[in-house]
């Protein structure tokens, strides 16, 4: 079926595949409900003519590296049998976007989404628009393209239909993988052509320009919105069918592990392999060049591969290699001396990133200032699947089988690194055994590549180890915010200075000046919401000493921990209620005018039109009265429990937490419930909504109170799961009730994967406090409080 | 030369009797549904049956498993009907659905020897099974749920 599908689409009817069909076999649906989605059909005809023009709105995504693609043809081929395939170019790491934005396509095309198989594109940016499956962007980005690629479809469909009837289009209509003849009033005569047999004449049609397209009205969805669509790899991951990026099997691949520095930017000073090669399995041992011009970007850090044949002998091996390396310029890195000095530096003025009023005054007149200073740890994103790459090179061609976020950027750079034309390098995208930021870099593929050339183009699968992983991130910065609150005399707040110090992901990728950039600043720092008149945000410089990326919600963490923290800090210091004092702060509702508050001209607004998405204090009150309201807010607790709050807006979504805190006889800090409400404006897939702030809590918690990567030496100290604690089911947030805010189509969808991480830690803070009497001011926390 | 059977099949094995038995299944027999993720036994995604009890198949050589029965993910159920499987597609309990493998495999060992365990029970035997994208909820809905009969 499959086989046969890809050679039809190949020969008639596609230009789209070069892309692999994977194999979805039994996709899910919950029980009962595909019956009961059949009957609201065959009840509720809407005829096309009730379809609605939709004025596009732009977004970040159009400038993003190639933009986005709305073209049917790339993203949606239909079989003579009525089989649909459906191109899903973003990477799939856990959020579902692998489901939800081909449900987009189904939906708007009126097919039945049981006749779906699903394609993973590999990395070719040209053909599908930007792939860099990160910043919370998928659905923020793709839902308007899907949404037309679809509409477009079922009006070539239906113009197909008319064609065979010859009767006017109005009178088609699609709807449950058929197009029917409606009479004029709008009724079903009874007469269908399913899909399939529109099929070929339907993709030959000029695709329509994108003014003369109407759009299903939202009472006609049929998947959107609905939540009953279940992951479309459901089956597979539940029977170990489903492939990760360790799963291809190449004929003659060889399995490697390679040796890194313990220190960034150390080098193979020598090394002897003579023990190594005589470890059985082991095959061969390659020297990898390590990048260390800076900006090393993604490069690869160096080291020498060990090539056996099981990943056994190969890490075997390595374990028996001697190895001399040359110290590089980070060897007095310590996490300790290095939190030290960050704090002397937010002690001092820094870099004015924002200015509104006259902070000075509101200081110097102050009647009480209220200061705090929160720490946080580096971390490292550690998904569960660890980094591995598989790579061959055949007559000049390359091809990569990785589990990476950004395909293209990836396959870029690889090409460069060998060498190559880019058209002869494939990355193909398997599915992401978690990501979190990780797999964005592709320092990995690099090394596989590179092993695979060395190797005179032999298959290779490179495996990092749990160690690798956890020694040799892109680690998620550590951070001092210094937060000073001004109360003038009637105990309103009349002046805030926040100042953050933390080496800059800009570090990767060009000179380090210690200073941060829009994207670091702009989340939850100079954006900051609150209705205070006299505001100062300052930057004061870290320079980096290992390499420094994102991990899920990025500076949100340690932003809205320290503001959403201190906002606690002082409702506490005035007899305040947190939750009622936190909604004065956020004033009148209103859209912040980034100018008036004296935001930066660079204000990145994740990469967001302004006027599209704005900061809207409306929405963040909302969801603080909607999540305070269904936690129960000011219920009598017993003894050693307590309630916190917080709110944030990260990639243009809002979120409020409350966590519900109990501490056990022996000071263990237990989270029986939390409480969520997300506005993320139009939603398409509310139980994965669910889900990823189901998630968001469990790895909020970790960040929270477990995990942490220390430096000494230069080297990182953590190994594994042993000393990178993460949340287990021993300890985890009990029960989360996610609330989604609902919205129509005008507020546009933003982002689900990252946002609900932000509040989860400041929310678990003002909790142990109200529980307590404790304030919890560095991360992670630590599992217990006396 | 020593014998493992594995989803019901015999092997035999010549080896190093020192290899863990995630690497013989993942490398040499392509049984890729084990999945690799700490190699040190803390995390649970290698998680296989050995005479029909969790093991982590990071910490299990093949001398160990000699002479004994090894299910896999591959081998729980001929039709992927496992009860554990079932109530796992009805909580749509997966993210990315990496460690699942081995949380499947933990659970259905946890309900062989114990139909009806505890809240405390569940918690305590999969608690050392990490799960990243933190499907901790309805891992533990889904156990419940698997042990009642789907």
């Amino acid at each position: 079926m499959l086989h046969y599908l890809k050679t039809e689409a190949d020969t008639e009817n596609g230009r789209n595949f070069d892309a692999e069909i994977s194999n979805v076999s039994r996709r899910g649906v919950l029980g009962g409900l595909l019956t009961a989605t059949g009957l609201v059909l065959a009840v509720r005809i809407t005829p096309a003519s009730a379809r609605e023009a939709l004025k596009p709105y732009p977004t970040g995504g159009l400038t993003m590296p190639d933009g986005v693609v709305a073209d049917p043809h790339v993203f949606i081929a239909i079989a003579p049998d009525g089989a649909l395939t459906i191109v899903t170019h973003r990477s799939e790491m856990g959020t579902g976007i692998r489901t939800s934005l081909p449900m987009v396509v189904a939906d708007e095309m009126g097919a039945d989404w049981s006749r779906v198989t699903l394609v993973q594109a590999p990395g070719d940016e040209k053909k599908y628009g930007n792939q860099d499956t990160d910043g919370s962007r998928s659905m923020r980005h793709f839902i308007q393209p899907m949404r037309q690629c679809g509409a477009a479809m079922r009006q070539m469909l239906e113009t197909a239909a008319a064609a065979k009837w010859n009767v006017a289009p109005a009178l088609c209509s699609a709807r449950n993988h058929q197009v029917a003849l409606l009479d004029k009033d709008g009724k079903e005569t009874g007469k269908v052509l399913s899909f399939g047999e529109l099929a070929v004449a339907a993709m030959a049609l000029p695709v329509p320009a994108p003014e003369t397209i109407l759009y299903k009205s939202p009472n006609e969805f049929t998947l959107m919105g609905k939540g009953e669509v279940q992951i479309a790899d459901l089956h597979d991951i539940t029977t170990g069918k489903a492939g990760y990026g360790a799963d291809t099997r190449l004929p003659g691949m060889k399995f490697a592990v390679i040796a890194r520095p313990a220190v960034l930017g150390s080098k193979v000073k020598s090394y002897d392999a003579s023990a190594t090669l005589k470890v059985p399995g082991v095959e061969a041992v390659h020297e990898i060049e390590g990048v260390f011009a800076v900006p090393r970007k993604f490069g690869q850090l160096g080291g020498i591969a060990v090539v056996a044949n099981t990943t056994y002998a190969a890490m075997q091996g390595r374990d028996a290699l001697t190895i001399e390396w040359e110290d590089g310029p980070n060897t007095s890195y310590d996490s300790d001396a290095y939190a030290a000095e960050m704090s002397a530096t937010a002690a001092k003025p820094g870099k004015v990133l924002r200015n509104q009023g006259d902070p000075d005054a509101a200081f110097a007149n102050a009647k009480d200032v209220v200061t705090a200073e929160y720490h946080g740890r580096h971390l490292v994103q550690a998904p569960m699947e660890p980094l591995v790459a598989i790579a061959r090179i055949v007559g000049g061609k390359a091809e990569i089988w990785a589990p990476v976020q950004s395909p293209y950027g990836a396959r870029k750079e690889i090409a460069e690194a060998l060498k190559m034309p880019i058209e002869n390098v494939t990355v193909h995208v398997s599915l992401l055994g978690g990501g979190f930021g990780r797999k964005s870099k592709w320092d990995f593929m690099l090394e596989a590549a590179l092993l695979s050339q060395k190797m005179g183009g032999q298959p290779v699968l490179l495996q990092w180890t749990r160690e690798d992983d956890i020694q040799h991130a892109f680690y998620h910065t550590a951070s001092v915010e210094r937060i000073e609150v001004a109360l003038d005399d009637a105990g309103k707040v009349s002046g805030w200075r926040h100042r953050t110090v933390a080496p800059s992901i800009v570090s990767t990728f060009k000179q380090d000046d210690g200073y941060q950039f829009p994207i670091e600043y702009g989340m939850g720092f100079i954006d900051m919401p609150f209705d205070i008149p006299n505001i100062r945000c300052e930057n004061g410089q870290a320079m980096a000493h290992t390499r420094i990326g994102w991990f899920r919600s990025v500076s949100n963490i340690q932003r809205a921990f320290a503001a959403q923290s201190v906002v606690c800090e002082v409702a506490h210091k005035l007899g305040r209620d947190p939750k009622d004092f936190l909604l004065e702060l956020l004033g009148p509702d209103r859209e912040i005018d980034p100018k008036t508050a004296g935001f930066p001209e660079d204000f990145w607004n994740y990469g967001e039109p302004y006027k599209e998405f704005p900061i809207n204090t409306a929405r963040l009150k909302n969801v603080v009265r909607v999540a305070a309201e269904n936690a129960g807010w000011g219920k009598t607790l017993p003894p050693r429990q307590g309630l916190g709050i917080a709110v944030h807006r990260a990639f243009a979504s809002y979120v409020a937490s409350v966590v519900h805190v109990a501490i056990d006889d022996d000071g263990t800090i237990r989270v029986p419930e939390v409480t969520s409400a997300i506005d993320c404006g139009f939603h398409v897939n509310p139980e994965r909504i669910r889900s990823q702030m189901e998630g968001a809590a469990v790895m909020g918690m970790s960040n929270a109170l477990y995990s942490g990567i220390t430096f000494k030496n230069g080297a990182v100290e953590q190994s594994n799961f042993t000393d990178y604690d993460v949340t287990r089911m021993s300890n985890y947030p009990q029960k989360v009730s996610v609330h989604i805010i609902d919205a129509p189509w005008g507020v546009h969808a933003g982002g689900v994967g990252e946002p609900g991480v932000p509040p989860f830690a400041p929310a678990l803070a003002n909790a142990i406090f109200a529980a307590t009497g404790k304030r919890l001011r560095n991360l992670p926390m630590g599992d217990k409080v006396a | 030369m020593s014998s493992i059977t594995i989803n019901g099949e015999a092997h035999e094995f010549s080896g190093d009797p020192n290899m863990p038995l995630l690497w013989y299944v993942r490398d040499m027999l392509n049984l890729t549904g084990t999945k690799f993720g700490c190699g040190a036994g803390v995390c649970g995604a290698c998680t296989v049956h050995l005479d029909g009890v969790a093991v982590r198949s990071c910490q299990t050589t093949l001398g160990e498993a000699a002479g004994k029965t090894v299910t896999t993910i591959e081998g729980l159920s001929p039709d992927g009907e496992h009860a554990v499987q079932q109530a796992w597609r009805k909580i749509s309990v997966p993210q990315c659905g990496f460690c699942q493998s081995g949380q499947i495999m933990q659970a259905a060992s946890l309900l062989a020897k114990n139909r009806a365990p505890s809240d405390a029970e569940i918690v305590e035997a999969m608690s050392g099974n990490i799960c990243r994208c933190g499907c901790y909820q309805r891992i533990h809905e889904a156990v419940r749920l698997a042990a009642g009969g789907v």
